[in-house]
């Protein structure tokens, strides 16, 4: 249902420092597909999760989200089906507007925002029933500021804004990686349970091969812009964070011992 | 300061009150710091003096004072978001441009009302002095924008401007068009600039097109005012402090050159050296206070 093909992103095209991000992907995501997207530092991992939301132009290829070609289509248009969470967790929410004004915005998504009342009572009550759903309290604090909260509370605040209205697809990058271990496997666990009672079909870039093998019913490697492994169901499940390891190094070219501390 | 004095002062300050909230709306709600105001403030003066004079009834006159001011904040606003020219470069764009197109409106670099027709002779015909009528009608006028403001600010629409001020990926991902956003406030913030123009010259009996230098310094030094003063907590209460700011800074003005010191008084070619003072010291007093709260 998501057709990525020939996808290339360069960065400073044209000038000496021209870096090629992503080199002609090819991506088939099925719905209801959960995938983990690993690989190192500079792999073109969250390069290609801009391209998909549209933050980023493309040099090159084609998006196709549901039969629409929405390769043209500019960032806000393309929030319409796509929806995200950043490894940021002040990105996602808007800190000076309240709790329920922050719902308010997100139930909105790909619909126009016009004159009618921001937060509605009807509305309120929807909200306490979601917010309660984290539980982290938030629904008694409806009117509090975003700013008000934790890193981990706003990235699940977050979370649920994203799905609030139902996306084709979700777009998470490294969305844990900001959170302290303990908020990070709630935020993970949230996560799981809201892709398989919603059946999303998610994206999710980890720098964490173990949390990659475990989660989703898919896996992808890339390297240098490409993709290097593509693996599901059986084939991921049997593998193991030293065989993921060992295929990364054998791409590169190297001998697996160095640095394998760092991926694990 | 005479009774007459402070009555200006009011009336300058709630004629003012709809530049202030407009100011309040780029400076602090959309986090662009707009200067084309000073050029779309005699904008409206400009068009409300002119309409009124070829016959147009004062009160449409105050309309179409407020198109002409919205159509220049949106200039400034394409700048901006669709031609990628900094925000501050793109307002200034405007301002310089604004002072040619208001020549031109008005043929002339002023244009009085003598005799002719505005929106306060209900008021004076009712028996009204001018110095209570002009106060009460603009504060009514400045109250009712402020309502309006209030409303939007609530609405979707209104949320979604404040998100794009406070975190502009997170509203395109909400999928709203964050450049329309902008172009829409920008036009609305400056014509409401062109409404304070429109009503001072209306007040005064001319339009200038000098009237507008500085207008930027006055709208930000009563924002400022305000916050120190009044707060600014929620929306609400800013709004309310910003137009509370702009009365409070034309009394403090009307204060400064009533003031005699022996034989050195303050004369108006002073006023841009207390503005700065005035604004310096309202940036510095929360500072000051937390100091003294930490001993």
């Amino acid at each position: 249902m998501i057709g990525i093909s020939g996808l290339s992103k360069y960065f400073h095209r044209g000038s000496v420092n021209e870096v090629l991000a992503l080199g002609g992907i090819d991506l088939q995501v099925r719905r209801g597909d959960f995938i983990t997207v690993v690989g190192s530092n500079g792999a073109g991992k969250s390069t290609l999760l801009n391209c998909l939301a549209g933050s980023y132009p493309i040099d090159g290829g084609r998006i196709v989200i549901d039969d629409c070609d929405v390769t043209s289509w500019p960032e806000h248009r393309r929030a319409r089906l796509i929806s995200r969470v950043f490894q940021d967790p002040l990105k996602g929410t808007c800190g000076s507007l309240s709790i329920e004004q922050n719902l308010a915005l997100a139930a909105r998504r790909g619909r126009p925002h016009g004159l009618g009342l921001g937060v509605r009572r009807r509305d309120r009550d929807a909200f306490r029933r979601q917010l309660a759903q984290l539980g982290l309290g938030l629904e008694e604090r409806l009117k509090d500021q975003v700013g008000l909260l934790s890193g981990g509370q706003r990235q699940a605040l977050t979370l649920l804004m994203s799905t609030l209205v139902r996306p084709q697809i979700l777009l998470l990058d490294e969305h844990t990686a900001a959170l302290d271990p303990k908020t990070a496997l709630q935020v993970l666990e949230l996560t799981e349970k809201m892709v398989a009672e919603l059946h999303l079909t998610a994206l999710m870039v980890t720098h964490n091969m173990r949390q990659a093998l475990q989660l989703g019913n898919r896996l992808i490697m890339l390297h240098g812009g490409r993709v290097i492994l593509d693996i599901s169901g059986e084939e991921k499940d049997r593998m193991t964070v030293e065989g993921l390891l060992q295929r990364f190094y054998a791409v590169r070219g190297e001998t697996f011992d160095s640095d394998r501390m760092l991926l694990v | 300061m005479t009774f007459y004095a402070f009555m200006g002062a009011l009336e300058q300050g709630f004629a003012y009150g709809f530049l202030v909230l407009g100011v309040y709306l780029t400076f602090r709600v959309l986090d662009f710091p707009d200067l084309t105001v000073d050029g779309s403030l005699p904008l409206g003066a400009a068009v409300s003096a002119v309409a009124i004079s070829s016959g147009v009834d004062p009160w449409v006159s105050l309309l179409l004072a407020l198109g002409a001011g919205f159509l220049a904040g949106m200039v400034t606003g394409i700048l901006n978001t669709k031609f990628g020219i900094l925000h501050l470069l793109a307002s200034i764009l405007t301002m310089i441009a604004l002072y040619s197109i208001n020549l031109r409106v008005m043929g002339a670099p002023n244009v009085t009302l003598l005799g002719k027709p505005t929106v306060l002779d209900p008021l004076l015909n009712a028996g009204l002095g001018p110095f209570a009528a002009a106060p009460l009608l603009f504060g009514v006028l400045s109250c009712l924008g402020l309502l309006g403001l209030f409303w939007l600010l609530h609405t979707a629409y209104g949320l979604a401007i404040q998100a794009t001020g406070a975190n502009r990926q997170m509203i395109t991902s909400q999928g709203v068009n964050a450049d329309h956003v902008i172009i829409f406030t920008v036009g609305l913030s400056n014509g409401l600039a062109a409404l304070s123009g429109a009503l001072l010259c209306q007040s005064q009996g001319a339009a200038d097109v000098n009237m507008g230098i500085g207008t930027i310094v006055a709208g930000l030094a009563s924002v400022i005012v305000g916050e120190t003063l009044f707060g600014c907590r929620s929306v609400g209460r800013a709004l309310l402090a910003a137009l509370l700011g702009s009365a409070v800074y034309r009394l403090a003005i009307a204060l400064a050159l009533s003031l005699k010191l022996g034989s050195f008084s303050f004369t108006p070619s002073d006023l841009n050296l207390l503005t700065a003072l005035l604004v310096v010291g309202a940036l510095i007093l929360p500072q000051l206070r937390r100091k003294v709260l930490w001993r």
